[in-house]
């Protein structure tokens, strides 16, 4: 029987006075490799905030590993990468490592300290997965827009989390090392286990890459296989041929 | 007089040792503060400090209960800060404009109720670090101790707040407390500080070796490191420089820190430029 690591139910946010999100309900189970899709300004990145309870919702329920989100407290089964870091500070002073020694913090009991072999190790092995050894000892704020992201994917790893939640990972990386990362995921969602929940503009590669799709806009409009999605009629009416096409031609 | 003949002072002696002690405490205070766009918590405390100290003169209490009595009502301050900016949903430059303005008030009105600034009232506000007594210097040593064991059990759990607050509280970090021990931590260093810089200057000494640091920082360890570095060389280099000179201590240690920042911005820019 697979286990529900996410469940989402009537889920309901307001912003600015209107309706961000409608009543969204879905699960995510141990294994999955969610793909969630939609326009911009659908409500992607706002349900990631609600279900990491970083944003109240009006309505509804989350729970994370069978805890209500606002109780949860073991944060070392998720990593988590927010869309473009919205307002880090280019003139932050830490280095690489330090950045990435960051995502070992919540495996940590009071006071939380980050050292020793294991974590060194686990470092270690972060940055090289990201490829991304030879500029630990950069600042994050002086390196491009892809080698932060790297960085910042380096820390959502690190722990080895059993659910990673991705929003919009792949945006600032060039085609080889999307690729890279896109194989990355794969190696941690069929070798570790881990749950992946990937929200992406990607729709070209999603097809390859999820083995469920969730399409929002604002609302559920589909949750359900790719091969549903592709057969799926009422779709081609919605999203047209021609989107439905690029997200299920590489499939 | 030569320095040896100077150092054999007592005054000199406990302004060097309390000098040194709050201006780390404020430089490495002041990295995390202005990363987080706090640069100014110090500024607004100081002017609520202000205002405990009026009540503590027109209540004509010695110098020492003085700077007792402003700890309680500046943590206050800070948690009212704190509480503006969650509750209110207010923004941190006008929860401190709100709570600075409300301190300086408070401060005018018991000047005047009193009979006008006095000369104990103007002493804080531009502070004396050279009449600095013996309890000043031991309550100075104590404060450091807690305010450095804090800093260190909360290190990472700040640096991860101060980097970006929502990414820390999904590695379980609660913001919230850091958050609270951050600015109880600011209100205890600014009240220690009046005594330096004076009330008026002493949001200095938390911004200026700070910003000083991240000049040329290659790491945050290393940002800590050299503002606590540029804030003691600006403290002692000041007190030995003022005695000698006959210069206000405070704001000769505000101007080194100055010269201490331009350079270092000098520096960055050359090592860029080649």
């Amino acid at each position: 029987m697979s286990v529900e690591i996410l469940s989402v139910e009537n889920l309901v946010c307001r912003y600015q006075g209107h309706e961000a999100l409608t009543d969204v309900s879905f699960a995510v189970t141990a294994g999955d490799y969610v793909g969630i899709v939609g326009p911009n300004g659908s409500g992607k990145s706002t349900l990631i905030r609600a279900v990491l309870g970083l944003v109240p919702p009006d309505n509804g329920r989350v729970t994370l590993f069978g805890v209500p989100v606002a109780s949860f407290r073991e944060w070392r089964r998720i990593g988590y990468l927010p869309q473009s870091m919205r307002l880090f500070n280019p003139a932050f002073p830490a280095t690489v490592e330090e950045v990435v020694r960051l995502g070992l913090l919540s495996q940590k009991r009071f006071p939380r300290r980050v050292g020793g072999r294991r974590d060194t190790s686990a470092v270690e092995w972060a940055l090289e997965a990201l490829g991304i050894t030879g500029i630990r000892r950069k600042l994050i704020g002086e390196l491009s827009g892809g080698q932060q992201q790297r960085a910042l994917l380096a820390r959502a790893i690190v722990g080895r989390p059993e659910l990673l939640i991705l929003d919009e990972p792949t945006t600032a990386l060039d085609p080889e090392t999307r690729e890279r990362f896109y194989s990355l995921l794969g190696e941690l969602h069929r070798g570790d286990g881990t749950t992946i929940i990937l929200v992406t503009h990607d729709t070209g590669s999603i097809g390859s890459l999820a083995s469920r799709l969730i399409y929002v806009d604002r609302r559920i409009i589909f949750n359900g296989t790719l091969e549903d999605f592709c057969q799926s009629e009422e779709m081609t009416a919605f999203f047209g041929e021609a989107s439905q096409h690029l997200i299920c031609h590489r499939h | 007089m030569t320095l040896m003949a100077m150092l054999q002072y007592g005054f000199i002696q406990r302004a060097l040792v309390a000098g040194a002690l709050i201006a780390v405490l404020c430089a490495v205070l002041g990295v995390f503060l202005v990363l987080r766009r706090l640069s100014l918590i110090g500024d607004g405390l100081a002017h609520v400090t202000f205002g405990s100290v009026a009540v503590a003169l027109f209540a004509q209490v010695n110098p020492l209960a003085v700077t007792l009595a402003a700890i309680p009502l500046v943590m206050l301050s800070a948690l009212g800060i704190l509480k503006l900016m969650e509750r209110a949903k207010i923004f941190g430059d006008a929860a401190v404009g709100i709570v600075s303005s409300l301190g300086i008030a408070v401060g005018v009105l018991l000047a005047g109720l009193s009979g006008g600034f006095s000369v104990d009232l103007f002493s804080y506000l531009f502070g004396n670090i050279l009449s600095v007594n013996r309890e000043e210097v031991i309550i100075a040593a104590l404060l450091f101790v807690i305010i450095m064991a804090a800093i260190s059990l909360y290190y990472h759990e700040l640096l991860a707040v101060t980097f970006d607050e929502e990414l820390a509280r999904t590695s379980g970090v609660r913001a919230g407390r850091v958050n609270l021990v951050l600015v109880l931590l600011t209100s205890l260093i600014v009240v220690l500080a009046m005594k330096v810089a004076g009330i008026m200057l002493v949001s200095s000494l938390i911004v200026l070796p700070a910003v000083t640091a991240l000049q040329v920082a290659t790491g945050f360890r290393t940002a800590l490191v050299l503002a606590a570095v540029a804030a003691l060389f600006s403290v002692l280099a000041g007190i030995i420089t003022s005695f000698a000179l006959d210069l206000p201590a405070g704001a000769t240690i505000i101007l080194l820190n100055f010269a201490l920042f331009l350079a270092a911005f000098a520096g960055r820019k050359l090592i860029r430029r080649h």
